[in-house]
């Protein structure tokens, strides 16, 4: 700060404090609607004071049976997004490692061709090349099932990029010293790398975990199985009435639910969050 | 490519680490990525039984097609409004945090977590505010005269849609400046203040362009969001209509695809998706080598 002007103090705070409701508007209504009975939303305009319901409503939707819409449980679905998220995060994390520790520490023929085999990765979002990928998925019989939900997602550019970086940075001297004392390249990786890139791993997970949770698409034309849908593609199933009203209490209990664990994740991982967001874009 | 002086010997070791990711990289992008090129110069007759090899016929036929063109401008549209609301709020946001001495780790924490929101969740809750049935915008519109009707205005559509995705990715531009302004050394600024720059002076000529690095990354990266990410909010609330008004490029392909069934144009969608991608990749990577500089 360069000068202490009062009025500037004042105007600063006035916006980020305007900023952080408006940032948090939508999910209070969500809330807020969470909270009452199907028949508040009758007289016209959704309440703006929390109900009495929520109780009720939660433990409904988590049970599930509610209605036609959401007749699964939603434990259920929450399960399959956590499943889905750790696995995409836990496989995308192994395989860049490991790759990112074949390209830096050894010389081998086609090394540059793997490299920019993988940088190509990044520039195939799955929504880009959506119906072949789709194929190639239905011939080898992975529709409805966790490996179809989390296998082609795992490649990853940016996290085999960011692992290089970070063990290019690595000095020299330790792998001396780890070859004078006799050790092979896999104790090398298990005891020295692994223990050194701890925090980016952590950092990359955060990232990683809530890339894999928020995935949309995806979920949707993988699994026709409902026992297979995650929280955030089944969403939409719900909000499809041919006649009558959304039952919105549901609904938007459903919505608080889906966001509460990358959400937690974020907030209370702020510091790798942050981390893993700046690094990633490099 | 950088390298390492000091390596390891093995022979067969680095293929073995390496396999997993391209394996993967192999069945789940290259292979499909070449089948939708091959499938963009044929063409499937009404009942699938015959295709015909047609070159470059699809991708003529695409950019003759109204609908096609229609999506390529509705996906500016949206692109650049969302850049600019996200990336303004962001900015003026993150210039007041940047005065902020201890209560900035607090506004921080406040302000980033809706990164962590899915965009299809993001579509469901606006899509709940400005219902116009039950909505509490509408009815606040209402109270001045609007009539708000997303499901059948155009033009409310589109800015319902941009609003949504701004919301989500305000967070990330907000992380991006706050990193950048932090950036800016203070002596600079605090020579401009003795020699008489007020504060509004001072941001034209000083932190704004020291800022253009980030500026013009973020931009990037908004526009790479608002292509590929924001399927979830397009087909939570509009469903890429009313009549067209909202089908960005990415969801025409899915809907081409997998709804209409018409597997060469889908294919040749896909391509030209792809060329696009490829572009900002570049674009995005050159300028990580070399920023945007005074």
């Amino acid at each position: 700060m360069v000068e202490n002007q009062r009025w500037l103090n004042v105007l600063a705070h006035a916006v980020l404090i305007l900023g952080v409701i408006v940032v948090a508007l939508p999910v209070y209504i969500a809330f807020v609607a969470s909270t009452h009975e199907s028949g508040a939303f009758m007289s016209g305009v959704i309440p703006m004071l929390p109900g009495h319901n929520m109780v009720e409503t939660y433990s409904a939707v988590l049970r599930g049976g509610v209605s036609s819409q959401i007749s699964q449980p939603i434990w259920l679905m929450l399960g399959n997004s956590m499943i889905m998220a750790l696995m995409i995060a836990v496989g995308k994390i192994v395989i860049s490692i490991t790759s990112a520790f074949a390209i830096v520490y050894f010389r081998f023929p086609c090394r540059g061709l793997a490299f920019w085999m993988i940088f190509i990765t990044l520039m195939l979002p799955v929504e880009v090349r959506i119906l072949p990928t789709y194929k190639v998925i239905a011939d080898l019989g992975m529709l409805n099932s966790y490996a179809g939900l989390s296998i082609p997602l795992i490649a990853s550019a940016t996290a085999t990029f960011l692992f290089r970086q970070v063990f290019l940075t690595m000095p020299d001297e330790l792998v001396e010293a780890a070859r004078i004392d006799g050790a092979g390249p896999m104790k090398f990786f298990r005891d020295i790398l692994l223990p050194l890139s701890k925090t980016n791993i952590a950092a990359l997970f955060v990232i990683l975990f809530i890339y894999g949770w928020n995935q949309y698409l995806w979920p949707l034309l993988i699994t026709t199985d409902p026992s297979y849908t995650t929280i955030v593609s089944g969403i939409k199933r719900m909000t499809d009435v041919q006649d009558g009203t959304p039952m919105w209490n549901y609904i938007m209990a459903v919505s608080v639910l889906a966001m509460l664990p990358p959400v937690a994740v974020v907030v209370f991982m702020q510091r790798l969050f942050v981390k893993g967001l700046i690094e990633t874009e490099k | 490519m950088q390298n390492k002086r000091a390596i390891f010997g093995a022979k067969g070791l680095p293929y073995l680490l390496l396999a997993p990711q391209l394996i993967i990289t192999a069945i789940f992008f290259l292979w499909p990525a070449g089948q939708a090129i091959w499938q963009s110069f044929l063409r499937e007759d009404a009942f699938g039984i015959k295709t015909t090899f047609v070159a470059l016929e699809n991708y003529r036929y695409l950019f003759h097609d109204p609908s096609y063109l229609n999506s390529l401008k509705v996906t500016v549209v949206f692109a650049l409004s969302t850049a600019a609301l996200s990336m303004g709020a962001a900015l003026i946001l993150a210039l007041a945090v940047d005065r902020m001495l201890r209560s900035a780790r607090l506004y921080s924490t406040l302000l980033i977590w809706p990164y962590a929101v899915a965009p299809a969740i993001a579509g469901v809750l606006w899509w709940f505010m400005f219902n116009p049935t039950i909505g509490i915008l509408p009815y606040l519109l209402e109270a001045v005269g609007y009539k708000w009707n997303h499901a059948l205005d155009r033009g409310n559509a589109m800015t319902l849609v941009v609003i949504a995705s701004a919301w989500k990715q305000i967070s990330y531009n907000f992380l991006f400046f706050v990193a950048g302004l932090q950036a800016i050394p203070g002596s600079l600024r605090e020579a401009a203040a003795i020699d008489g720059a007020g504060p509004v002076r001072r941001f034209w000529t000083i932190t704004l362009p020291l800022l253009s690095p980030t500026t013009f990354f973020l931009l990037v990266v908004t526009i790479v969001y608002t292509m590929f990410d924001t399927f979830g909010v397009i087909d939570a609330i509009t469903e890429g209509g009313p009549a067209q008004s909202t089908n960005i490029l990415v969801y025409k392909v899915y809907q081409d695809g997998f709804v209409g069934l018409n597997l060469g144009s889908s294919a040749a969608q896909s391509v030209v998706l792809m060329g696009i991608v490829i572009l900002l990749t570049v674009i995005q990577f050159r300028f990580v080598e070399r920023r945007v500089n005074y």
